[in-house]
């Protein structure tokens, strides 16, 4: 048969390296940032946009979607040429992507830190870039399906169906979880509330850790672990079996994010189930990638690429058996709202994706460069300083989660809690900050090691734009005696749309019975919806990020409701877009923070305070200063629009009661802020502060026999 | 199983949505393995090496991380 020729562009796997090594550096560093302000606290000194709420998000939505998208662009944009035996079918559409993401990168930059967030992890960013990010993201997808339908094999190769399942998958949760409705430019409201809220964010949250953070990357391992120890993945068989496993079984495990809280039991049971499930492919995956190492280990020692594949996979694999061993009850009562999560995530994120995405590019800017690496000496030393890095990070957690959870739950002989301040329980684990500060800036020396070594590298060779190939053209129709899982193998449309099917089920069992009977939210008569004021309380405690460190989710369990009150219920959250539940307990949980004959109240003056210095309330907070909501004026010009969004999102407020909206906060406001002025304090009604304090004192109230809240004329 | 469709009741034939699910996941499963276990070992050799092109038949030299430019195809 008669062979094309043909050139493979390696423009777009350069733009997107480079991205890749920037915005890791950039990724981190607000990492390290905030590792520091949590030992820090008044590291911030007052300025809203350095704050801890404000830069988490920035800093997981770097890594994530900056970091590790780029760099599994970078790997997607080499390999799916070189194994269909096509260039990319568009390099205009290549380009789009590319400066597409950057830009939506750079608005996160900015957005974030400026406080535009609708409050739901990794799912940060507001509406406009939310639709910059599908239309992107189906640009890429066309890109890739349209590579697949030109390509000269017949056989598509593993990684590819990764790169295909990480398309059609992101592209879904993306849409689903991103549903709302915007109030302004930068502010908008989910459209689901509570429960509901939370399941499909965690749904979402937990897949965008699957297909995000571990298809793509399991498509990467495929294509350059063989390539890099020169030898064919241990079983394609495997393969074939662990990549369905792992998309139908995922999709269904989100729930195990909410153990013990407000979500019916029956929903809980299934992530749980499927968690567990989860091994198996996980593992399959794990496997898989060591053993194409079998009789090449000798090379490992050689090797820093090899090694760090090797120490990238293995993280994965413990990632993946951390994972459901966390997702067992018993194992999550002590784990969750604990620095163990934070832990756990960092295995994955700078062991398996960093790893990973560093061996690749020592194996790959050469290449692209036609040079040799500059120095194989910095290289093994990045490799110590991320092994140990990841290492000093993820240890000192673990024994601070251990040692944070048994204080939270330990009682005296007389029935009390041993631990009743929650700073006691803080103060204790902070030595293991410090740690995971020094782990931290150990990786990330390494990470600009490999950006010296890489210029370096570049700066020695010249840059190879176009490679040669040639291969015969696509036999085109069926080959006798095909059948089965090879003829979907070579129909990459039929194949989307099987992987498609795959996830959809999942994600359908839960959500339709949860979004269509009843019983599943039961309502609570005495809960009303929040208060003009208290809206806008709870819009800035949105933006200042106090989800990220402070939980609303009481469990049903006796250390927790003599902390801090009855355990969480779900009808209490039917009118919360976005739901609060938080995931972490860097301070205590505010579900109850309202109940006046509550452990956790605090009256509205304490509360002024501790927003201007928490460290002059309680001497070792490591909580920040917010000096500006006490300065800043609360902007009551979108009061009326908020009111009729909750509206449309069918929270009742009586007819036209937006029109009023405002005078009724201005009544509300004035009465805190006489409060405030009775004890001493000299503030105007029309502080941000007051609408923040409205708020809390509001939680946990309406079932506790407060007062009621009257919505007419007062 | 019980308390799962006991909280969906009400839904219509809402009993039959998970024995569908579970037919549709393990008949999937079932035919998957039987496939891959027929797959040949010719055919699994073949695809597991398409990443692997003739290039890299070459001598691979691990000491410097790169292909030996030197001695390019005079190995194989």
């Amino acid at each position: 048969m008669e062979l094309q020729r043909f050139a493979y562009d390696n423009r777009l796997s350069r733009m997107f390296l480079n991205a890749t090594m920037f915005w890791g550096f950039v990724g981190m560093l607000v990492g390290l940032t905030i590792a520091l302000e949590l030992v820090f606290p008044l590291m911030s000194s007052g300025i809203p946009w350095l704050s801890f709420g404000r830069l988490r998000p920035l800093h997981t939505n770097a890594v994530v979607f900056a970091f590790v998208g780029n760099g599994m662009f970078t790997g997607i944009y080499y390999s799916t040429p070189r194994l269909l035996k096509t260039p990319m079918y568009s390099q205009t559409l290549g380009k789009i992507h590319f400066w597409g993401w950057q830009l939506i990168i750079a608005a996160a930059v900015f957005t974030l830190p400026l406080g535009f967030t609708v409050g739901k992890e990794y799912a940060e960013l507001e509406w406009p870039i939310d639709i910059a990010i599908a239309i992107v993201w189906i640009i890429f997808g066309i890109n890739l399906i349209m590579t697949m339908v030109k390509r000269r094999v017949k056989h598509i190769y593993v990684a590819i169906w990764f790169y295909i399942a990480t398309f059609v998958t992101v592209a879904v949760l993306h849409i689903v979880n991103s549903i709302n409705i915007p109030v302004s430019l930068f502010k908008s409201y989910p459209v689901y509330a509570g429960i509901q809220d939370a399941l499909v964010q965690w749904w979402y949250g937990h897949n965008a850790v699957a297909f995000f953070l571990t298809t793509p990357y399991l498509g990467l391992m495929y294509y350059f672990v063989p390539k890099a120890a020169n030898r064919p993945i241990y079983s394609y068989k495997l393969s074939i079996i662990h990549f369905w496993a792992l998309i139908f079984l995922y999709i269904w495990a989100g729930p195990h994010h909410l153990l013990y809280s407000a979500l019916p039991d029956w929903a809980q049971a299934l992530g749980v189930a499927f968690s567990i499930m989860l091994i198996g492919p996980s593992w399959g995956g794990m496997l898989n990638g060591l053993l194409t190492l079998r009789g090449a280990w000798d090379k490992v020692r050689e090797s820093p690429v090899l090694k760090m594949f090797v120490v990238g996979i293995t993280a994965y694999g413990m990632a993946t058996f951390e994972g459901p061993l966390l997702s067992l009850k018993s194992v999550n009562a002590i784990s969750h709202f604990t620095d163990w999560t934070i832990a756990h995530v960092h295995i994955g994120a700078l062991g398996w994706n960093g790893m990973i995405t560093f061996g690749m590019l020592y194996w790959l800017l050469p290449r692209l460069f036609n040079t040799r690496l500059y120095s194989k000496k910095l290289a093994n030393t990045h490799f110590w300083l991320a092994t140990s890095g990841m290492l000093f990070f993820a240890i000192p957690l673990y024994f601070a989660a251990f040692t944070q959870s048994l204080m939270w739950k330990e009682f005296t002989e007389a029935g009390y809690l041993r631990y009743p301040n929650f700073i006691e329980t803080v103060v204790q684990i902070l030595p293991m900050y410090y740690l995971r500060a020094l782990g931290g800036a150990l990786y990330l020396t390494g990470v600009i090691l490999l950006i010296y070594n890489l210029v370096m590298t570049a700066r020695s060779g010249s840059f190879v734009r176009f490679e040669e190939d040639e291969a015969p053209a696509l036999r085109t129709g069926k080959i006798s005696g095909e059948k089965g899982h090879r003829i979907i193998e070579s129909k990459p449309v039929l194949f989307t749309i099987l992987a498609l099917i795959a996830i959809s089920i999942g994600g359908l069992v839960e959500f339709v019975p949860m979004f269509m009977v009843k019983s599943n939210v039961p309502t609570i008569a005495a809960v009303q919806p929040y208060t003009p004021l208290e809206l806008h309380g709870r819009d800035i405690y949105v933006r200042e990020g106090c989800y990220l460190c402070h939980s609303q989710m009481v469990r049903p369990f006796r250390s927790e409701v003599e902390r801090y009150g009855d355990y969480s219920k779900a009808g209490e959250v039917v009118y919360d877009h976005p739901f609060q539940f938080g995931s972490k307990r860097t301070g205590p949980d505010l579900a109850r923070a309202g109940v006046q004959s509550g452990p956790m109240y605090k009256p509205a003056s304490w509360h002024y305070n501790h927003f201007l210095s928490p460290q002059k309330m309680v001497a070792q907070s490591i909580m920040p200063p917010y000096p500006w909501l006490i300065k800043n004026d609360l902007d009551i010009s979108t009061t009326n629009r908020k009111i009729k969004a909750m509206q449309y999102l069918g929270v009742p407020y009586p007819e036209g009661f937006a029109d009023k909206a405002n005078a009724h906060l201005q009544q509300q406001a004035y009465e805190i802020a006489q409060n405030l002025r009775d004890n001493g304090i000299q503030i105007e009604d029309t502080k941000e502060v007051i609408a923040l304090i409205a708020y809390i004192h509001r939680l946990g109230r309406d079932i506790h026999g407060g007062e009621k809240v009257h919505f007419s004329e007062r | 199983m019980k308390l799962v469709t006991s909280a969906l009741e009400s839904i219509a034939d809402i009993q039959w949505f998970p024995i569908i699910g579970l037919i549709i996941f393990f008949s999937f499963f079932v035919i998957l393995i039987i496939h891959v276990s027929r797959l040949g070992r010719k055919q699994e050799d073949e695809y597991s090496r398409l990443p692997l092109d003739e290039d890299d038949e070459q001598e691979y030299d691990y000491q410097n991380e790169t292909k030996n430019l030197d001695h390019d195809n005079s190995n194989r």
